[in-house]
């Protein structure tokens, strides 16, 4: 455990990094229609001037020595009862400082490459609002040093989802979709309530470095009870078995929101949760396990279902599902992978978030049509995309000393390293899923870019001609940057344990246990012939044919309960929505029958016939007053009897 | 004993004379509406600034009871007009100060029933005012009845005159529910004058003197004299079942009685558990304590399931309130200083967000003439201001981190884990519900295409395309037209009305400390004198309460 220290120099300031994109939302959203000329252009300043900061803050701690990296910083009292005290706090350390880097710098990314996309919707101004909201709640979540400003960033990311999520607000779909993401958000947050009241019960304190420092007090069947529930809380959040069902929906958002929100940043919100709360996981091997069962379970659901979607924008969020899945193993493995999520988590805020932002700037030049059997043949008319595109798409399927190639191995080798059974089954699915990522992705990028131009010749819903056009540079600058980070940002940082070592203060060493099965040197070549045969398969089945431009419906039982997501709603609808209205709707019946009706019954007996409580209303105030006199006569009378 | 009288203490008699000044003033304005609105907004400001400078008067911590006014009353069973204020009455008293300025405003173009005029309308909101005040200022269980009892009729007759169309039927209704409980309590005020006086040779109804000889009280006896009290409190709180008079006089209320009775009339019933059932009778508390908890668990997952089956908006807003009055039960009878600073917070806040939603809601039936969910859909294309406000009403309402409410359910939740952990388990899936029925009534409402008959008016197109002219009513953009000429986005009075809610929702759920300082030596000092000691951080160590 390091020390924690008070901030110094400029991170006594650390508070700006939230106070200025919350300022920008302010301005924006209560500005209204005045702020509509420079909305974006502020939306993108508070942003940049956060990553600014952030930057700032990054080399000063940098410079430091590793044990004098962890800092916070004391703003003022939230609410606080007795013992319970529960303050605005910064804690500045390497795990949140990373945190901020991608969250402001991605995040800066995709603000600008907004203007662009946005530019032809009236409300662009209260996107960036909405947006700069976001930025900062996500700030808050990973920059407070307890518990409950965790819990207030991770509802105010919610909120901010489930704003943009809605965007078109006209659309019934959207407003769905974003009520669906809350609520199983919800779900997901009474697990980590919950877990909050026992870290509170237990040692009478929310603040991380009182429950890190004592957290060997606890003992083991409640720890292993609040790992599990702040687990569900993750899964919530992060789009994890059996709460991953949202995700996908959540595509009904515009696409930056899509690549900022739901695949770059809050969506690895479970993953820093126990990253962060390493401290706990560390004292169960119990809790590690599910974590980490959880993450395989996850990693293989997204991609298998992501094989069998047409919508681009479905297959990217059930990709990003399966690899917050992989997050979810890493972090599972404990000190042996705490590191490597990060570190997956980081090279894939990249990759996805420029796959989402090729994917937009495809919709873009379609006329947001997101059906790939409607496109192909896209690389000739959107070159600068294709490329951008086709280097997050090699990062992601693992593509040699592409950063997902680092990432991804690393996960793989540690899962492995667990050896025994559990090596073989965490290994193996990651290694199996590996093929799958390969699958679907070339899949993706041949319907898209390759083939016959499907689109000639079709039109759109509103009647309109497909004409393809390359996006403007506020779009594809962006795509540019993202598109380098995801070919370099692996090499840079798992070369001599850079990020590891970074890392370290917040995470602990990386504890490797070599127990592995297969020789390492074998597990990255391994993953690289498995993802090859995945885009062999993809490339047989979807390059060398022609696609129909209908869907086929004469399909195989596992393609069918793909396209159904595995059957997860269904499941839901019929374990949770359709008995809960059935149930809603017997209790309103029984609360006016029943329950009044008693009541009323009472009445009706007292008062005789409903004629006679007819006049009882008429007179009655009289009645009462009469009532009332008679009434403190007898408590006069009853008290002069007892005084005397 | 003869007449104490602080400085203090005539501050609180001003604050409830004012308003009763305030209602004869503008009671004969019978044929000037205009003057009459005006006249009992000036009453309810300066009374907001007599609230002001109470909270100013108050020092945190210096004593039990502050702003002390007590005079000789009824001397032949010792009943004094005594009045006087803890930080939970206090803060109570600010929030009435607060919201009757708001709910003149937002009463303000109120179409009333005919032969009704603005005058009688507002000088019954004085006197509720007035009433509200006693009610929580009093210190003396007698004068404490006499207001809890008198209370009812200037509300009768705001439901019951300025209602909606089932209005008489659910006045009645509303007043013998609480007739039924006043009686049963009446009966315990006197048993509790018998029992001091079998105590101290001499009866009293002091609240502090009898707080100092509770614990002599046998067991058998408190326990009959606390469900005396409980009856009538559970019933104006609601807790389930008793709650079935709140969704018919919540719903034919006029907007402004409904906030008012929602917002601060339900409270005393919970105030009444903190402030009389536990010191007064502190081991029956903790006797029927596990009997109130499953009540209230019960309360808040029954009404949150009935709030989401509502196709009424009124009778949903009473319903999540019986979802949330569970929440603040089971904080009180949970026993530890959290849970009591959260459930007295819990009461203020919840009376500024549902008072915001009653009111932005009153907003939408002014415009669509309808108070059916159905009625309406897609009005935030049309009016996106007003969208945003119930949004926000509902965020607050569902308890969102960053707004008022959050803190104090929290709170609730947190102190009542360690001592109740499986209530307070069921009562936080309560959660879940409370985004659903917030959300769905939102996107029913708000979002999608324009839809439903308060929205497309009449004539709504699609239905019969036949009779419709050539291309005129299919016509999207006519319709939206005519739609939005009907639905316009909130007026400056709407936003002005709106806009200290807003503030104070933001406010309380940033720096909520304030009021906390205020209220914690009170919920400390309830502790204190019912004998509880906190399960977590307690100096004492000891496990207190069951």
């Amino acid at each position: 455990m390091t020390e924690v220290l008070a901030a110094g120099g400029i991170a006594q300031y650390a508070w700006l990094l939230v106070a200025l994109p919350a300022a920008g939302a302010l301005v924006l959203l209560a500005g209204g229609r005045r702020t509509n000329g420079f909305g974006h252009l502020l939306g993108c300043a508070t942003v940049l001037g956060a990553f600014g900061y952030g930057v700032a803050l990054f080399v000063q701690t940098a410079g430091m020595p590793a044990e004098q990296r962890t800092r916070e910083l004391d703003l003022f009292t939230w609410f606080g009862v007795q013992a319970l005290q529960v303050d605005f706090g910064v804690r500045l350390d390497p795990l949140s400082l990373t945190f901020v880097l991608l969250i402001t710098g991605v995040g800066a990314l995709i603000h600008i490459y907004s203007i662009g996309y946005m530019a032809e919707d009236d409300g662009r101004r209260k996107f960036f609002g909405y947006l700069n909201l976001f930025v900062a709640a996500m700030l808050v979540l990973v920059l407070g040093d307890n518990f409950v400003t965790l819990y207030l960033g991770w509802e105010g990311v919610g909120l901010a989802s489930y704003l943009l999520i809605g965007w078109h607000t006209a659309r019934p779909s959207a407003a769905t979709a974003a009520k669906k993401a809350f609520l199983m958000n919800r779900v997901g947050d009474v697990g980590l309530v919950l877990a909050i009241f026992l870290l509170w019960a237990e040692l009478g304190t929310v603040q991380y470095a009182e429950v890190f420092a004592r957290s060997g007090q606890i003992d083991g069947a409640t720890l292993v009870a609040i790992t599990i529930l702040l687990l569900l809380g993750a899964c919530g959040k992060s789009g994890q078995f059996p709460l991953q069902a949202w995700l996908p929906d959540a595509m009904e958002g515009p696409t930056p929101v899509s690549a900022l929100i739901h695949a770059a940043t809050m969506v690895t919100a479970g993953v820093y949760l126990i990253a962060r709360c390493n401290p706990l996981y560390d004292l169960t091997a119990t809790g590690r396990l599910v974590v980490a069962s959880v993450g395989a379970i996850t990693l293989m659901l997204g991609a298998i279902i992501g094989c069998a979607y047409d919508d681009i924008k479905k297959v990217l969020a059930y990709s990003t599902v399966s690899q917050i899945g992989y997050m979810f193993l890493a972090v599972g493995l404990g000190p042996a992978g705490y590191a490597f999520g990060i570190l997956h988590l980081l090279t894939h805020g990249f990759f996805k978030a420029g796959l989402f932002l090729g994917a937009g700037s495809v919709m873009h030049a379609m006329h947001d049509e997101v059906d790939m059997r409607r496109m192909g043949g896209l690389a000739r008319h959107l070159p600068v995309t294709f490329v951008t595109f086709g280097l997050g798409y090699l990062a992601l399927v693992g593509f040699p000393f592409l950063s997902g190639f680092y990432s991804k191995d690393a996960i793989i080798e540690a899962a492995f390293d667990q050896g025994g059974a559990a090596g073989w089954v965490f290994g193996g699915t990651a290694l199996l899923a590996a093929g799958l990522t390969a699958f679907y992705m070339t899949r993706l990028v041949l319907m898209t870019f390759f083939g016959r131009e499907r689109w000639l010749g079709l039109r759109t819903a509103q009647n309109k001609e497909y004409r393809p056009h390359e996006s403007p540079p506020v779009m594809w600058v962006p795509m540019v940057l993202l598109a380098l980070g995801s070919a370099g940002a692996g090499y840079l940082l798992y070369s001599g344990e850079l990020l590891t070592g970074w890392l370290e203060p917040s995470l602990g060493a990386v504890a490797s246990v070599d127990a592995s099965p297969i020789p390492h040197a074998l597990v990255p070549w391994l993953t690289v012939a498995i993802s090859a045969l995945g885009a062999l398969v993809a490339y047989l089945i979807v390059g060398r044919r022609s696609v129909p431009v209908a869907r086929p419906h004469r399909v195989s039982l596992p393609v069918r309960a793909a396209r159904a997501e595995l059957y997860a709603n269904a499941i839901n609808e019929a374990v949770i929505a359709r008995p809960g209205t059935w149930a809603t709707r017997a209790l309103v019946y029984v609360d006016n029958k029943g329950v009044d009706g008693l009541v009323n019954g009472t009445g009706a007996l007292l008062g005789g016939t409903s004629g006679r409580m007819r006049r009882l209303q008429t007179g009655f105030v009289r009645t009462y007053a009469l009532g009332m006199l008679g009434g403190s006569v007898l408590v006069v009378a009853m008290l002069l009897v007892v005084t005397f | 004993m003869g007449a104490q009288v602080s400085s203090g203490g005539l501050l609180l008699l001003a604050m409830l004379l004012l308003p009763l000044a305030g209602a004869l003033a503008v009671a004969p304005m019978r044929s000037a509406p205009s003057t009459a609105k005006a006249t009992a907004l000036a009453f309810a400001l300066a009374e907001l600034v007599f609230a002001a400078l109470a909270w100013r008067a108050f020092e945190p911590g210096a004593g039990r009871l502050q702003l002390g006014l007590s005079v000789e009353w009824i001397p032949e069973f010792g009943a004094r007009f005594a009045l006087g204020v803890d930080g939970i009455a206090l803060v109570m008293i600010a929030l009435i100060g607060v919201l009757v300025p708001i709910v003149m405003g937002s009463s303000w173009e109120e179409k009333l029933p005919e032969g009704r005029t603005a005058a009688g309308f507002y000088s019954l909101l004085l006197t509720m005012q007035s009433m509200m005040v006693g009610v929580f200022a009093a210190t003396d269980v007698f004068l404490f009845y006499l207001f809890f009892e008198v209370m009812l009729v200037p509300m009768y007759f705001l439901i019951g005159r300025f209602g909606g169309p089932r209005r008489q039927y659910a006045a009645v209704k509303f007043f013998l529910y609480s007739l039924l409980g006043g009686l049963v309590m009446l009966a315990s005020v006197i048993g509790v004058f018998v029992v001091s006086s079998e105590e101290l040779g001499q009866g009293t109804f002091d609240w502090a003197t009898l707080v100092t000889i509770a614990d002599d009280i046998p067991e058998s006896v408190q326990i009959w004299l606390f469900l005396g009290f409980f009856l009538a409190f559970a019933i104006k709180a609601p807790l389930v079942p008793l709650h079935t008079w709140l969704p018919d006089a919540g719903a034919e209320a006029p907007v402004g009685a409904g906030v008012l009775l929602v917002g601060v009339l339900d409270k005393v019933g919970v105030y009444g558990f903190l402030r009389y059932c536990l010191p007064l009778f502190p081991d029956a508390s903790r006797r029927l304590a596990p009997i109130v908890l499953v009540l209230a668990v019960v309360g808040v997952v029954y009404g949150a399931l009935l709030a989401v089956g509502q196709s009424d908006m009124k009778r949903f807003v009473a319903y999540t309130s019986v979802a949330h009055f569970g929440f603040i039960a089971l904080g009180i009878f949970a026993f530890s200083t959290q849970a009591h600073a959260g459930a007295v917070l819990y009461m203020v806040n919840h009376g500024i967000s549902t008072g915001m939603l009653f009111i932005v809601l009153g907003m939408v039936i002014a415009r669509g003439g309808s108070r059916a969910i159905a009625d309406y859909g897609g009005v935030a294309k049309l009016a996106p201001v007003l969208a945003g406000m119930l949004l926000l009403a509902g965020l607050s309402l569902l308890s969102l981190p960053g707004t008022n409410t959050f803190v104090s359910e929290f709170l609730v939740l947190l102190g009542s884990y360690p001592r109740q952990p499986v209530f307070t388990i069921i009562a936080t899936c309560g959660i879940i519900l409370a985004a659903l029925y917030v959300l769905w009534v939102y996107q029913r409402m708000m979002t999608g295409p324009l839809r439903g008959a308060a929205v497309l008016g009449d004539e709504e197109a699609p239905r019969q395309p036949a009779l419709a002219g050539p291309g005129a009513a299919t016509d999207p953009e006519a319709t939206r037209r005519r739609a939005a000429a009907a639905f316009p986005d909130l007026s400056k009075r709407e936003v002005g009305v709106l806009a200290p809610l807003v503030l104070l929702i933001l406010l309380l759920g940033f720096y909520p400390q304030p009021v906390l300082e205020v209220i914690n030596p009170s919920v400390e000092a309830t502790m204190s004198e019912a004998g509880f000691t906190d399960p977590v951080g307690s100096t004492g160590g000891g496990q207190g309460g069951n």
